[in-house]
This record gives C-alpha cells, sequence and structure tokens, in this order.
C-alpha cells in the first residue's frame, strides 16, 4: 500500500503519544466507576494535572518531579470530590460537574504566572540504543517512560479487578454497596481509594499534555480530553483492555486523519474529521454487544449514594 | 431616513434610562470569547483590547467577559446573560458567533452587538475585522524565501472566507518569490485545541515540512516546531515572542483597542450605529511583529516594503493577474479584489492542491 509522504513507522510512533493522556485519564475513570462511583470531573482534575505538573516541572527543573506533582495535585481535587460525595453525600453528577468548573478556574488562576515559560523537555527512554532498530525501535524502544507507565496501569488494572481479593472487593462495592458493607468491607474507603487513583491517572494525563504533547501551559488545554475519556470509558463497557482499544483508535484516528490531510490524499476534510468520534464509537459497541448481556451493563450501583444508615 | 430616526430616538431612550441615568452610571461593556484569555493568541489579543478601553474610560465603563465560550446555542446563553447583567454593547469575538449574536440581538434592542469576522448585520448589530491577509502576504514572502523543503504547512480552523483569504494570500505570496512552493493545508476544525494543533504541526513536519503557518489560537504549533528543530513558523493573532528568534521568525499581530476604544466612544455619545468595519495594516489593526535575525536582510527588507506599499494603500496583496483554482480567471492582469469577493471567498488560487470543505 502506499503512503505517500506518510511514514508509517512514525506514525504509529506518534498515535501512541496522542493516545496517552485520553487513556490515562480513561482508565483511571474506570477504576472509579467500578467502585460505583461516577466521576464527572475528570476534564477538571486532568487540567489541573496538567497546570500542577507544569509548575513542579518548571520549579524544579524535573520532568519526574513534574509527572509527581501533577498526580497528587489531581488526587487532592478528587479527594475534595471524595469528600463531598462520599461523607456529605452529595449529588456526584453535580458534584463532578462542580468540580470540572472549578479544576478549569483554579487552573487558569495557578497557572497565570507560568503561560509564557518552557520547560527542561523530557526525554524519551532509549533503551541502550534500542530505539535505533528498525521498525521496531521508534515504536517500541523510543517512546516517553510515561506511555509505558500508561501501559502497564492498563495491565495492571486488568489484572487487579479480575483476581486480586481487593480488586474483586472493590467489584463488590460497585455492583451492590450495601450486601458488600453487610460483608464487613469499608465501602467508603473503597471508594476513596478508587477516587485517588482516579484523580492520580487524569493528573497524568493532563501533565502528559502540558509537558509532552504540547509542551507548555496554556488556559484550558486539555479542550475536553476529559470528556471522551468519560465517553471511552462507557463505550468500552467498563473493560480494561477495550479502554485501551477505544483511547488507542480515538488517538491513533485523530492522528492518522491530521497526516492523510498533510499528505494531501483526496479524503473529503469532513470525513476524516469526524472519523475519531465515529468509528471509536462504532467498533466499541460492536465489540460490546456481542457478548452476552450482562457484559455491557454498568456497575450496578453506579452514581448511587452510599450510608451505612441505609 | 426613518431608521435613523427611529435608531436615534430608540438610542436617546436607551442612553436616558439605562447608560446614564443619573449621569454617573458607568457604561457596561461585555465581551465573549472563544477561547481562554490566556490562549497567548486571538483571545488574549481580543482580552487586551478590552483592558485597553478600561485604561482610557476609567470608571466611565464597567467591563464584563465570559472565556471559552463555545460557538452555537451555548453562545446565545451567555450573551442573553450578559444582556441581562445590563451590559450596552456586547462584542462577540468570533466568527460562529454571527447566528447566535444575530438572534440574541433581535430580542434585546437596546443593546448594541459588535460580531468579529462574520457578515450579517442588523439595526443594533455591527460587524469588525481586521485584513489578515494583508499580513498574510508580507509573511508569505518570508515563507517563500526561507523553505528549503519547498513546503510550506497551514493549520487551518474552519473554511470560512477569512481562513480562506490567508491561505491564498500566503501561497501567492511565497510563490511569487519561489515558483516551486507547495501548500500542504491541514483542517483541524477547531481555534483552540492546544494538544490537536500541536497534533496537526507534527504531522506537516512528518510530512517534509519546513515552514509552519497557522490560523488558530494557541501557542502549541510554535511549542511543537520549536521541538522539531529547523522549522519555522510565525506568531499568529499575537506576537508569540516567546518563541523567538526560532522558530519564530515574524508575527502577524491584531490589534483591536483603537476600535474598542472608538466603538465605546461612540455609544457614549450616542453615534453608535450599525456598519461593516474592515481595517488592516493602514488602520494599525494589523500590525508585523519583530522579523528575527534568523531571516537574511534582504528578505527582511523585501517583507517591510511590502509592509510599507500596503500601508501607504499603493499595493493590495490580491492584484490580478489571479485565477482560481480550477484555471478559470478571477482577476484580470492590475486588477484589484473587491471587498465583496473576499468577504465571500470560497475558492483557492491556482496552484494550491486539494479542497476547501464544505
Amino acid at each position: 500500500m502506499d503512503f505517500g509522504s506518510i511514514n508509517p513507522v512514525l506514525l504509529i510512533a506518534s498515535l501512541m503519544v496522542a493516545s496517552t493522556p485520553i487513556l490515562l485519564a480513561a482508565i483511571g475513570e474506570l477504576v472509579v466507576e467500578r467502585s460505583g462511583v461516577l466521576n464527572l470531573g475528570v476534564e477538571g482534575m486532568m487540567i489541573v494535572g496538567a497546570v500542577t505538573g507544569f509548575i513542579a516541572t518548571v520549579e524544579t527543573g524535573s520532568p519526574a518531579l513534574g509527572f509527581l506533582g501533577a498526580a497528587l495535585g489531581a488526587t487532592l481535587l478528587a479527594l475534595v470530590f471524595g469528600v463531598l460525595t462520599q461523607i456529605f453525600l452529595s449529588n456526584q453528577v453535580a458534584t463532578g460537574l462542580g468540580l470540572t468548573l472549578f479544576g478549569l478556574g483554579i487552573s487558569a488562576l495557578m497557572g497565570q504566572q507560568y503561560a509564557q515559560l518552557r520547560t527542561p523537555s523530557s526525554p524519551r527512554w532509549e533503551f541502550f540504543g534500542l530505539n535505533e532498530v528498525p521498525v521496531l525501535g521508534p515504536i517500541v524502544f523510543n517512546q516517553h517512560p510515561v506511555v509505558y507507565l500508561s501501559l502497564i496501569l492498563v495491565v495492571a488494572v486488568w489484572w487487579f479487578l479480575r483476581t486480586t481479593r481487593p480488586g474483586m472487593i472493590l467489584r463488590a462495592v460497585g455492583e451492590n454497596h450495601e450486601a458488600a458493607h453487610a460483608l464487613g468491607y469499608s465501602v467508603i474507603g473503597t471508594r476513596f481509594a478508587a477516587i485517588a487513583f482516579g484523580g492520580a491517572c487524569a493528573g497524568l494525563g493532563g501533565a502528559f499534555l502540558s509537558l509532552v504533547i504540547v509542551p507548555q501551559w496554556t488556559d484550558g488545554m486539555t479542550a475536553g480530553r476529559g470528556w471522551i475519556a468519560l465517553a471511552i470509558v462507557v463505550f468500552a463497557s467498563w473493560r480494561a483492555w477495550r479502554v485501551l482499544l477505544g483511547a488507542y483508535l480515538f488517538g491513533g484516528i485523530s492522528v492518522l486523519q491530521l497526516n492523510l490531510q498533510a499528505a494531501g490524499f483526496a479524503i473529503p476534510v469532513e470525513l476524516l474529521s469526524m472519523s475519531p468520534y465515529l468509528i471509536t464509537i462504532l467498533v466499541l459497541v460492536i465489540i460490546s454487544s456481542g457478548r452476552g448481556r450482562a457484559s455491557g451493563q454498568a456497575p450496578a450501583s453506579l452514581g448511587r449514594t452510599f450510608h451505612a444508615s441505609g | 431616513m426613518k431608521k435613523r430616526t427611529f435608531l436615534a430616538t430608540t438610542l436617546a431612550a436607551t442612553l436616558a434610562t439605562a447608560a446614564f441615568g443619573d449621569g454617573h452610571e458607568p457604561l457596561k461593556v461585555g465581551f465573549i470569547y472563544v477561547g481562554p484569555i490566556g490562549d497567548g493568541g486571538w483571545t488574549y489579543q481580543h482580552h487586551q483590547g478590552l483592558l485597553a478601553v478600561e485604561e482610557a474610560f476609567g470608571d466611565k465603563v464597567e467591563t464584563m467577559f465570559q472565556e471559552s465560550v463555545p460557538e452555537g446555542a451555548d453562545a446565545e446563553r451567555a450573551m442573553t446573560q450578559m444582556a441581562l447583567q445590563g451590559a450596552d454593547l456586547i462584542f462577540t469575538t468570533s466568527f460562529g458567533y454571527m447566528d447566535p449574536t444575530i438572534n440574541v440581538a433581535s430580542q434585546f434592542p437596546d443593546v448594541k452587538f459588535e460580531h468579529a469576522t462574520g457578515y450579517k448585520t442588523a439595526e443594533n448589530v455591527a460587524t469588525y475585522d481586521a485584513r489578515f491577509y494583508e499580513g498574510r502576504a508580507i509573511i508569505g514572502t518570508i515563507a517563500g524565501h526561507m523553505t528549503e523543503t519547498n513546503q510550506i504547512g497551514y493549520i487551518a480552523s474552519f473554511p470560512i472566507p477569512e481562513v480562506i483569504q490567508g491561505i491564498n494570500s500566503s501561497y501567492l505570496h511565497a510563490k511569487k518569490v519561489n515558483p516551486d512552493v507547495e501548500m500542504n493545508v491541514v483542517w483541524v476544525y477547531t481555534w483552540f485545541d492546544p494538544a490537536k494543533e500541536a497534533e496537526a504541526a507534527k504531522a506537516l513536519i512528518e510530512n517534509g515540512v519546513d515552514v509552519v503557518m497557522q490560523h488558530t489560537d494557541s501557542t502549541a504549533p510554535q511549542a511543537a516546531a520549536a521541538e522539531a528543530g529547523n522549522v519555522y513558523t510565525f506568531g499568529q493573532a499575537s506576537d508569540m515572542s516567546e518563541f523567538a528568534p526560532m522558530p519564530r521568525i515574524a508575527s502577524i499581530i491584531d490589534d483591536w483597542s483603537p476600535y474598542y476604544i472608538e466603538r465605546v466612544q461612540a455609544v457614549m455619545d450616542g453615534t453608535w450605529e450599525s456598519g461593516r468595519h474592515w481595517g488592516g495594516i493602514p488602520e494599525g489593526e494589523v500590525v508585523i511583529g519583530e522579523i528575527t535575525d534568523v531571516v537574511p536582510e534582504s528578505v527582511r527588507a523585501e517583507a517591510l516594503a511590502m509592509r510599507d506599499a500596503i500601508a501607504a494603500g499603493e499595493y493590495h496583496p490580491f492584484t490580478g493577474p489571479i485565477n482560481k483554482q480550477d484555471g478559470t480567471p478571477w482577476l484580470a492582469e492590475g486588477e484589484v479584489a473587491s471587498d465583496e469577493d473576499l468577504l465571500g471567498m470560497t475558492f483557492y488560487v491556482e496552484g494550491i492542491e486539494g479542497e476547501i470543505p464544505n
């Protein structure tokens, strides 16, 4: 097949990069939702991660500390959500939306002094020269560490939810919090842990935008990626590997369509522009419709408020 | 002149009741922005205009603004809210606010609206725009000289006349100084999405482009070019001088302040009228930022000479002979494009590959 001036190896390498923020945010939100909590504040947590990561990198000079700062900053914001919804029993949908608005606002405030700055670039790993290997090198052995981290997280989440005891407790809490509570598991504690994990992942995703993809701080720079991540969790029917597929499809086709345009392919641009949304939804709907009915269902306690008195 | 008298009476009524009821009430001026004020580009420049209005009028004005308002139905809500809060004059600063502005304006006949870059007016809706294509002619000239791969990349937002004018003007002037030049246009369908803008820049660079122009609002393409190395860019809407001297080698700056101050003054004086305003380099609305030392002296001189010629009204960037993309003649030798032609521009000029999406 003739790719014109598109280099397929570079294309695959850059689609992995482009997909990573959404993948990180979505895998975090998946864990949150599997514990029965609907946190619509992903966009807010991502943008706070983007700004705290950027500030931490500028101040310390270390991208690694930047990512750590991003995870911490977004976790802090997520815990605000946790306190409000789990302890004060506020409505999860309203609180989540509020979290997004709050995150966008506070990030703009925090980032005011940092808008014109540049960070030290965060290098990719090179694996002792393995990155020079043709084809595989640029794809497998020359990515940013956080790209590997995101893939490890997908496997870890899949393994954790499927096989480990705490993972099963988390799922039990998400499916039926009263029963889990009756068995003596801490519903609130489990959910707090899940919410914190979701915050950290969203923060990493945001920082990946401000430190690697763009790389600079600009107000509102997540530009709706948090909402895409939320949608991917639903279309992936709460399965880790489908989240990976969904995020890579979406990010991949986004990059592919830009490359097709840049290479001058005669495909209508309107079609190309809507293709990431269309294809991602289609594929995820098709793969989740084939199985038994249970496979496509949301955790039964999703979004419901829990109080031990109930 | 029935219309005029009607306008004058409503104006007088508005001024008497709302704005200067007790003689001290400040004039309320609202701004609707498509991106955040910290975008470093388009919205940032409009916000500079707001600050200039505050500076010029002090406590005689009260300003308000809303950032990141999506184009479409949500914009109507934002404008309505602003009108209900007592705004006397509202600037809606993006093309996609055109129909919402007209709709909301019809419900608030006493409020004046100013819509940027559109073509629909009403009794209380004026439009204003800047001749960005004049700036494009100059950076197109620089780009034609600077490119070594003879491929210029263009990150385009939406297929509207304002954007197409820019592509055509850049291409014509790059081609004039470098006949081998090709234009790669990528449509991103957004004004502001730093990650997507960065990805578009990367896609262009990976496909062999070494000059990237943008008609989007953030500085992300500049950052992407900086990372890639030997790529030149131009500041868009704002100076983006933090990326000088490389990759940013020059810029087109929008300066809305004179117009905003003039219009606020007009409302205060009761002389505001609907109309279409289209200023450019001669009016100081389009400014060419510093051309850095990376650009050879001869190229810089050529660019500045063109700027001066445009400022003096001696040169129009769309001067014939120019053919349309399909080869049919558009402008004859020496003929200059009319404003109507430019405002309705929906075609590429001859030599640009690809199709404009609908």
